[in-house]
């Protein structure tokens, strides 16, 4: 038997409550104090607000094949370390995520690292192409049992191919993501089109690109009636849209990440590729509307987009550097940050757009649950009085791409549960607790 | 001035300097024996990533006449595009003991990226860097146009802007490098530019550019500008649905003979190089009294020559970059 007591979590950032985990299971919750385990490990939580385990829909692990970038067991031990219990693992790996092989491959490597579940993206069309549909059935009845399908890194633009798999993922419950960038509209693009560009010389990546196909991706949803996630909402422009599509009933979610809630295009200007990312980061005015959206519910949940690279990868000028930034140690930070400590949302808030909703959108069983008597033990102590200064060569993730570099954010991960078992002590991994090949 | 890497960071007292030096440095170039000893001992590379000829010769003419060693790399053909050789390229020279670093890049910022990473601590000069700046090139222009304007004043050129001064900058400014260095350069200075191109070939963005913006050249014309500055158009362009027809482009934004006889008497015609005859120029503007291209090519010697002396001297100054 392994048996936890966590003394006085003020859950959900409310009331000083007492919770005992035991084999897996949350098996009591009671007044702050009031409990007693014999046998049970005590956590003292005064001062830490107890979540429900985080859940990332939008992660890049890289393995197969960008084992130099990250690996399952890399990526998970930086989710465990960020709060998460679960992530959407993305399928532009190599090779691509596209048959029930990859993805239970890349399940299996999920389950022997044993730090957070590891649901697998299946690509929507073979090798990312945007030319055949993958098949989404073989993925979506493997051991992976796969629900969320996405070419992520590409946009489906073709929108035949995208209205059939729109239409054929209703016959498992999946939900196709999108990653909105209109092809011919940002060929060769580089950065946000705007006064940032035209003065830098860089060509640009225009707001209309994404806007346009998520106009028609959600009329296409409401047409064929299907589920539709859209994949990191960069601008204020999608955001109108969504909240249209939303009012009409389009069964449509929707994500950002924590980088478009905090990072502008102004970052550009010294030509750092460690502020380069795709979709690119914004101005001003986007940040506040995707703020606002998040508080208002127009966007449902925190995708991390975590795109570890190697540091070749960005030590180069800006046009030849990878684009993405790592992001699942610094999620829950920036959103303290950007949105508790501005009054925008609780923290009741911050479970249900980092572990509820995501959970539900990717059909995670097991995951983003109340904690409730009963329920499984996931959860993440967080220290909102914490501050850290953000050191990317502390972090667990092989990329030292975060654009946090040096950064002053509030708010630290002390202690993580999953499945019952104690991830991250004290804010570090802990090692015992996994199956995990030691030496990785 | 550490470095040189745009316009838009260089103050107009600096600006200003690197003229008034450039003047000096052009009775050199009038002498017999065209050489200084200023900077014997030290090493300029030309860091050419892109090929451009005209450029190099320019800056090596410069190096040379103030009695520096000169090496000539040229990296185009290579896998530089490849990002970590410019690292790679950049350490080498650090090694090799590279005083100043000419650069030439296709990428915008390549520049900038040589100048704030520790790779290499030499002085960076930005000699272009894809669509986003050439400064020599703007500050050879300007150099061109306030002796003109001292001319007709009948003073000396030394110590002053290009205050009062109207220039018109025509083509493609979307992809001109040398378009978004003089905006900047010249604002700097005291004169008063418009742009004037197709809208295709304008960046989004440019309404906080310190210039007017024009879609017809003939208004633009008909408001009496000092100088005209005809950039260069590729003709590809085309292909990428910025303008429908060469014919088209020539007709509604070439300089062509009907539109030299809208300019004023003393208006002077300029243009980077190489030129497109028949397309944004004629060869009736081209060849025409007004016409300073080769001023500006012996003025691009001077101008190069003051920026390697100033960044190399080490004479303080305001962040020239
Ligand atoms: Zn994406």
């Amino acid at each position: 038997m392994s048996a936890y007591l966590i003394r006085n979590a003020a859950l959900l950032g409310e009331e000083p409550t007492d919770l005992l985990l035991v084999d897996g299971i949350i098996t009591t919750v009671a007044a702050g104090g009031s409990l007693e385990a014999p046998g049970a490990e005590v956590i003292d939580a005064v001062g830490l607000v107890a979540l429900p385990g985080l859940v990332d829909p939008h992660t890049h692990l890289r393995e197969p094949g960008r084992e130099d970038a990250e690996t399952v067991e890399t990526g998970t031990r930086a989710a465990a370390k960020g709060g998460y219990t679960a992530v959407a693992a993305m399928a532009n790996s190599l090779p691509v995520a596209d048959t029930a092989g990859v993805v239970e491959q890349v399940w299996g490597l999920g389950r022997e690292s044993g730090w957070v579940d590891v649901h697998p993206v299946g690509a929507v069309t073979v090798g990312l192409e945007g030319k055949a549909l993958a098949e989404l059935g073989a993925m979506a009845e493997s051991r992976a049992q796969v629900r969320m399908f996405s070419d992520d890194g590409h946009c489906v633009s073709d929108p035949v191919l995208m209205r059939r798999a729109l239409e054929y993922v209703k016959a498992y419950d999946g939900v196709v993501a999108q990653h909105a960038q209109e092809p011919r509209l940002t060929e060769g693009a580089q950065m946000n089109e705007g006064i940032v560009s035209a003065e830098l010389g860089l060509p640009g990546w225009p707001a209309v690109a994404e806007e346009a196909i998520i106009a028609r991706d959600v009329l296409l949803t409401e047409h064929v009636g299907s589920r539709l996630h859209v994949c990191h909402v960069s601008t204020a422009g999608s955001v109108e849209i969504l909240r249209w599509a939303k009012a009409r009933g389009v069964n449509v979610t929707a994500e950002v990440t924590p980088h478009h809630l905090l990072l502008t295009d102004e970052l550009v200007r010294e030509y750092d590729p460690v502020y380069k990312v795709n979709p690119p980061l914004r101005t001003a005015a986007d940040v506040e509307a995707l703020r606002a959206a998040v508080a208002d519910g127009t966007i449902d949940c925190i995708g991390t987009d975590h795109a570890p690279h190697p540091t070749e990868a960005k030590e180069c000028e800006w046009a030849a550097a990878a684009m993405g930034m790592t992001g699942l140690e610094t999620a829950l930070p920036v959103v303290q940050h950007a949105l508790v400590e501005t009054g925008l949302i609780t923290w009741a808030d911050v479970a249900r757009i980092m572990s509820a909703t995501p959970a539900t959108i990717a059909r995670m069983e097991g995951q983003g649950r109340p904690l409730a008597e009963g329920e499984p033990a996931n959860l993440t102590l967080v220290d909102p009085a914490a501050t850290t200064i953000v050191n990317p060569d502390t972090h667990a993730t092989k990329g030292r791409n975060s654009p946090y570099r040096g950064m002053s954010l509030p708010g630290a991960v002390r202690h993580v549960f999953f499945q019952g078992k104690q991830t991250v002590r004290a804010g570090e991994l802990v090692h015992s607790s996994t199956a995990a090949k030691a030496e990785a | 001035m550490r470095h040189l890497l745009d316009t838009v960071h260089l103050s107009r007292e600096d600006a200003i300097r690197i003229l008034d030096v450039a003047e000096t440095m052009s009775d050199v170039s009038g002498r017999e024996v065209k050489k200084l000893p200023a900077l014997r001992g030290r090493t300029v590379v030309n860091l050419f990533f892109e090929d451009s000829t005209r450029t190099r010769i320019s800056f090596e003419a410069a190096a040379k006449r103030l009695s520096a060693d000169v090496i000539n790399f040229s990296a185009k053909g290579s896998s530089v595009s490849k990002g970590e050789s410019l690292k790679d390229t950049a350490q080498t020279l650090q090694a090799i003991g590279a005083d100043a670093v000419v650069i030439r890049h296709p990428a915008s910022g390549a520049a900038q990226r040589l100048a704030r990473t520790d790779w290499i601590d030499a002085a960076i000069v930005n000699a272009g860097d894809g669509t986003h700046a050439h400064p020599t090139q703007a500050l050879l222009d300007a150099l061109t146009l306030r002796r003109e304007l001292a001319a007709r004043a009948g003073v000396e050129p030394t110590g002053r802007g290009l205050d009062g001064a109207r220039v018109v900058i025509v083509g493609d400014v979307l992809h001109s490098r040398v378009a978004r260095s003089d905006v900047w350069l010249m604002h700097t200075l005291g004169a008063r530019v418009t742009l004037v191109a197709p809208p295709t070939l304008l960046p989004v963005g440019i309404e906080t550019w310190p210039c007017d913006v024009e879609y017809d050249l003939d208004n633009a014309l008909a408001t009496g500008p000092d100088a005209v500055m005809m950039l260069r158009v590729q003709a590809e362009r085309m292909h990428g649905a910025f303008f429908p027809s060469v014919a088209e482009y020539s007709r509604r934004w070439g300089l062509n003979e009907a539109r030299l006889g809208l300019l004023t008497p003393e208006a002077i015609i300029m243009h980077p190089g190489p030129m497109n005859r028949g397309l944004e120029i004629s060869a009736a503007a081209a060849d025409s009294p007004r016409s300073r291209v080769l001023a500006q090519v012996a003025n691009g010697v001077a101008v190069r020559m003051a920026v390697l002396y100033l960044v190399l001297s080490g004479a303080p100054s305001t962040e020239g970059a």
